[in-house]
């Protein structure tokens, strides 16, 4: 086993849920001192309910200096995060005026397009001049430029599906077109750990959602079978259409999606299958493809492809890309192409030259030097945690690589220490994550120097020895060593 | 299973033996306290106590009660009638009172009282066993072979829908400029009456030297959620610019029109909570509602008296339920994307602090549009900023950028930083797109007294005209006047939506063939439920002129008489 688990140790677990006892008693007694002035008019019920602002209030609020840093430079390998003052209570934290340089461990920028680019950025620029930034209409009013059919026939080509659509935001792509795809009588079976969006998506469908456990193709066996052996609750009527929704890479995990598995189930079961490659696009695979690729599957067995343009590609917003006949359907169906402002063409223009550049469109091997780098980038990084001692979750290859943290009392301190140590470090807890496994989420980036990497394995050693998260055996230097040379 | 009236009647059944059992117990208590003090019982059971004795002296024992009874009831009518009502209550009372012939007592002290306790026992423990409803024949699992035949046998619909001939054929206008008047459609110079660029920014030199130095500096995507490392100096300057134009105290950016109304009504309302919105509410919001779990109440489109029914009708109901106050919400448009009609805002606020429901405005459509600083509809109505508690505005429109964002108080604002879906979820809006919004903001907040009165007056213009066209029905009345979106129907539209369709894409095919005049058919989801059917729609921005309003009005009138009178022309000639 080469990697971490999510489950904590026995003594850890203790200690974890004593934390969260002490906040939650502290929380309540601070609460019986709380001031009872309500602001509320009278006649109104509070517009946040007690329970529910109970975790803001008094545990949030404590260490909620750990996120929404702003930034005042592209998020590339290094930022400039502007320094604000330290928590009081629950006041919002104000600038200083100050401005820090950290190493990024947390920004989505896979492959280094985050910052102005030789190749792309000329190409953006003149987009806007020709195209200006925003088209203030739908993609089937008056918002669909060349820059957009271009860029769906790349993304089609580039994933190796027949067509493909693209929308303005990734969050979206999920949410608005999973109600397209699936309604009342359908079934959706979705893995436990999907991203919020799907979870926001598949809510909204109105179709019946039942939660496979997190990349287990046996219990996903068990739920198929059993869904269509039962038919749909209470009136027994056979479903639909059965659709089976999944992640390339799991954003908080890290993990890869056991794809081939999961594509054997779909053809034994007539299900459908919807992946979503929000982290997987451009960032795995050697030509940097995602899932499939790297996974050996291939892209016509899966019904529905999408991902995002938010992370590798340095851009924003979202694609679907899958047979023409869906698309077509999904052109007259789906709301975020009738109704919602088209994709800004000079992101949309990112997005082409990026993957114009990955595909060698620019003469050079720019972009296969990228994904190569990137792919060493994140080897060696997770080699040398693991060799710490690290409970770092996740596989080989993946960019994103979740440190086990599992203390609430020990996010502040890592994000903290980190922070003074000139790092910017990405920390999650509850409610993003169940109460137990608080993690630290590293996103590692081909624009990483070798320095830079060696930089934060030395803060990141240091700090986990301080706050004592290293959770697995110290390892002789082996990982790191293997990840230098020739393997992968 | 059983039937369902199978199952009250067995209910009902039950609930009498129940009440029976505990009356009889409850007497005989009552009767055993109020018993005077006597020597102890004798023993009551028979020395020789078997079956046969048992059937035969309960046999005897009934047919004796019986007899009794019959003697007894005979005896009562005639007692009636002998020494009339009153005697008789009397004279009864005598013998059911305690101590009386007939008291319960009667039961307990009579020699087969064990056989009377034992039966009510079993009622009892059959009452028990009873409780967890009928007993279910377990049907036997399914082996793994039938469900590897019913798994063969299953047949699934496909995932796409089939579409209509004009739909498959119809490939939207490709568009290579900026959204100005004139605009490059499929490579030819149209007037353009679709794109929402209401005051005329998009395009801007100045705002586009912004957002080259912008994209210089930051690059394109922000590459990360606004919690993590995703915001950026832009997204904090919009935001207050947004507050301080919007009179809040505070105001949230979020990356996608489509995805603001979705998460801000999630962030406050739930399962207990209630939701009234008008029945033609644009598709957002209808998602927004969907996904909060409310309760969903629907007042007919823009009718007052509907919505007061509604909001008492809610009232009662909460009362008579007796449940604890819970959040209300009246959901509105400022000016509603689907007709282009103006929502009564003055009258729906009267309503709102009556029935103390909190009014969340989709502002998307009428921001920088309406009222004297391009504030919105709410300020078109004269309602002050925090009448409506939530405000909500797509950036798509007159601010001519991508994203939406919600103003309020920080309360409102605050929660939905941790609770709105698509803020946490989703990487944070593009630094040049927010460079943008603040460059159109500049511009609504020095030129609005230019710019509005010429858009409302453009608006005006276009409506009076387009009136003035046979064949062609337009939505909206007085009140809408000025709102620049119109929505125009044929006369004589064919009730079945894909026909219409058809037409009227016939008729905006036409205007920009013909005439250079581009119009757009207002098409639907099938996931939205407004209804009303297609319809072509205008839209009108201050950077109009009246010659092009007059040519788009022109174009738009000889499409339609063309298409309504193409076979009377053929026939003459």
């Amino acid at each position: 086993m080469s990697h971490g688990s999510l489950q904590p140790p026995f003594f850890v677990s203790l200690a974890t849920m004593a934390s969260w006892a002490i906040l939650f008693i502290m929380g309540h007694v601070r609460d019986l001192w709380r001031a009872r002035y309500s602001s509320t008019k009278k006649g109104y019920a509070p517009v946040r309910q007690n329970y529910e602002d109970f975790y803001t209030r008094r545990m949030y609020y404590r260490i909620h200096d750990c996120w929404n840093r702003p930034i005042c430079s592209a998020p590339d390998a290094h930022i400039q995060v502007m320094e604000r003052t330290p928590v009081s209570g629950q006041k919002a934290l104000t600038l200083t005026g100050r401005v820090k340089e950290c190493l990024n461990l947390g920004s989505y920028n896979y492959l280094g397009f985050a910052a102005a680019d030789e190749y792309c950025t000329p190409r953006v620029l003149d987009t806007m001049s020709s195209l200006g930034w925003a088209m203030c209409s739908s993609r089937m009013d008056a918002g669909t430029t060349p820059v957009h059919l271009e860029l769906e026939k790349m993304v089609a080509e580039f994933v190796g599906k027949e067509a493909a659509l693209t929308f303005g935001m990734g969050f979206a792509t999920n949410s608005v077109i999973l109600p397209a795809l699936v309604g009342k009588g359908c079934l959706i079976i979705s893995d436990s750990l999907n991203h919020a969006s799907i979870v926001t998506g598949a809510r909204g469908s109105g179709a019946k959602v039942k939660v496979f456990a997190h990349n287990d193709v046996e219990h996903l066996e068990v739920v198929l079978r059993r869904a269509i052996a039962e038919g749909q609750p209470r009136i027994h009527r056979p479903w639909k259409k059965i659709l089976i929704v999944v992640e390339g890479i799991y954003s908080m995990e890290g993990e890869m999606a056991n794809l081939a598995g999961i594509v054997a189930l779909k053809k034994k079961y007539k299900a459908y299958l919807y992946l979503d490659e929000a982290h997987s696009i451009g960032a795995l695979g050697r030509a940097g493809k995602g899932a499939c690729e790297a996974q050996g599957v291939s892209p016509k067995d899966i019904d529905v492809m999408m991902g995002t343009f938010t992370k590798s590609f340095g851009s924003c917003g979202g694609y679907i890309a899958a047979d023409r006949e869906l698309i077509q359907h999904l052109k007259h169906w789906a709301p975020g192409h009738l109704y919602a402002t088209s994709l800004a063409p000079p992101a949309a223009q990112q997005i082409l030259s990026a993957i114009r550049l990955l595909r060698g469109e620019d003469g050079s091997d720019r972009g296969a030097r990228k994904l190569a780098q990137l792919r060493q980038n994140s080897d060696y990084f997770r080699g040398r945690l693991l060799d710490m001692g690290c409970n770092v979750l996740g596989d080989w290859g993946s960019p994103v690589m979740p440190l086990m943290i599992f203390n609430p009392g020990k996010i502040a301190a890592l994000s903290r220490l980190c922070w003074e140590r000139g790092v910017a470090l990405v920390v999650v807890g509850f409610p993003a994550t169940p109460l137990q496994t608080a993690r630290a989420r590293i996103c590692i980036s081909a624009a990483h120097t070798r320095k830079d990497l060696d930089k934060a394995l030395e803060v990141l050693d240091e700090v986990t020895d301080v706050t004592l998260t290293k959770y697995l055996p110290r390892k002789p230097l082996m990982n790191g060593v293997k990840m230098n040379g020739l393997v992968h | 299973m059983p039937h369902a009236s199978e199952m009250m009647a067995v209910n009902t059944l039950k609930e009498i033996c129940v009440r029976a059992v505990f009356l009889y117990i409850v007497l005989s208590c009552s009767a055993e306290a109020l018993k005077p003090a006597k020597e102890p019982a004798e023993a009551r059971l028979p020395q020789h106590v078997n079956a046969t004795f048992l059937v035969r002296s309960v046999t005897e024992e009934v047919s004796y009660l019986a007899k009794q009874g019959a003697a007894y009831a005979a005896q009562g009518v005639a007692h009636v009638q002998r020494v009339g009502i009153i005697q008789a209550t009397r004279d009864a009372w005598d013998v059911f009172r305690p101590g009386g012939q007939l008291h319960p007592q009667y039961l307990l002290e009579h020699k087969w009282n064990f056989i009377f306790e034992g039966v009510l026992l079993l009622v009892i423990a059959y009452m028990f066993l009873q409780h967890s409803g009928p007993k279910k024949k377990a049907d036997k699992p399914l082996t793994e072979r039938e469900i590897d035949e019913l798994c063969d046998d299953w047949q699934p619909e496909p995932l796409f829908s089939h579409l209509t001939e004009a739909q498959k054929a119809y490939e939207p206008p490709v568009v290579s400029s900026p959204p100005g008047v004139i605009m490059t459609v499929n490579g030819k110079k149209a007037i353009n009456m679709v794109s929402t660029n209401f005051l005329g920014v998009a395009g801007d030199p100045k705002i586009q030297a912004a957002c080259r130095k912008t994209v210089e500096k930051y690059g394109i995507g922000s590459c990360g959620p606004r919690g993590f490392y995703g915001t950026i100096d832009v997204h904090l300057t919009l935001e207050e610019r947004l507050a301080k134009f919007m009179g809040t105290e505070e105001s949230i950016i979020y990356s996608y029109d489509l995805a603001t109304v979705p998460s801000v009504l999630p962030a406050f309302a739930n399962a207990k909570d209630v939701i009234v919105c008008d029945e033609s509410v644009s598709y957002p919001i209808q998602n927004g509602c969907a996904l909060s779990r409310a309760a969903i109440k629907k007042f007919r489109h823009n009718d007052m008296a509907d919505l007061e029914r509604t909001l008492q009708a809610i009232d009662r109901e909460h009362r008579r339920l007796k449940k604890p106050l819970n959040r209300r919400f009246i959901v509105v448009e400022g000016i509603y994307a689907q007709s282009g009609h103006l929502a009564p805002l003055d009258e729906i606020c009267k309503l709102k602090e009556k029935y103390k429901y909190r009014l969340v405005v989709d502002e998307s459509l009428a921001l920088g549009v309406l009222g004297q600083h391009g504030r919105g509809a709410c300020e078109h109505w004269g309602l002050r900023p925090g009448d409506a508690e939530v405000v909500s505005a797509s950036m798509g429109n007159a601010l001519a950028s991508v994203g939406g964002f919600c103003a309020g108080d920080r309360e409102i604002v605050d929660h939905q930083r941790l609770s709105g879906l698509g803020y946490c979820f989703s990487a944070s809006l593009p630094p040049f797109l927010a460079t943008a919004a603040v460059g159109a903001l500049d511009v609504l907040e020095s030129q609005a007294a230019a710019l509005l009165p010429a858009l409302a007056d453009n608006a005006r213009l276009l409506r009076s005209r387009l009136a003035e066209v046979s064949g062609i029905q337009v939505e909206g009345g007085s009140r809408e006047a000025v709102s620049p979106i119109v929505h125009v129907r044929l006369a004589e539209q064919s009730k079945g939506s894909a026909e219409a369709e058809a037409a009227l894409q016939q008729v905006v095919s036409a205007a920009l063939r013909k005439s250079g005049v581009l119009l757009s058919v207002n098409r639907m989801s099938k996931l939205d439920a407004v209804k009303g059917g297609p319809s072509i729609r205008m839209v009108v921005t201050a950077a109009h002129t009246e010659k092009h309003i007059l040519k788009a009005v022109a174009a738009l009138d000889a499409a339609v008489q063309s298409l309504t009178k193409p076979a009377g022309r053929g026939s003459h000639s």
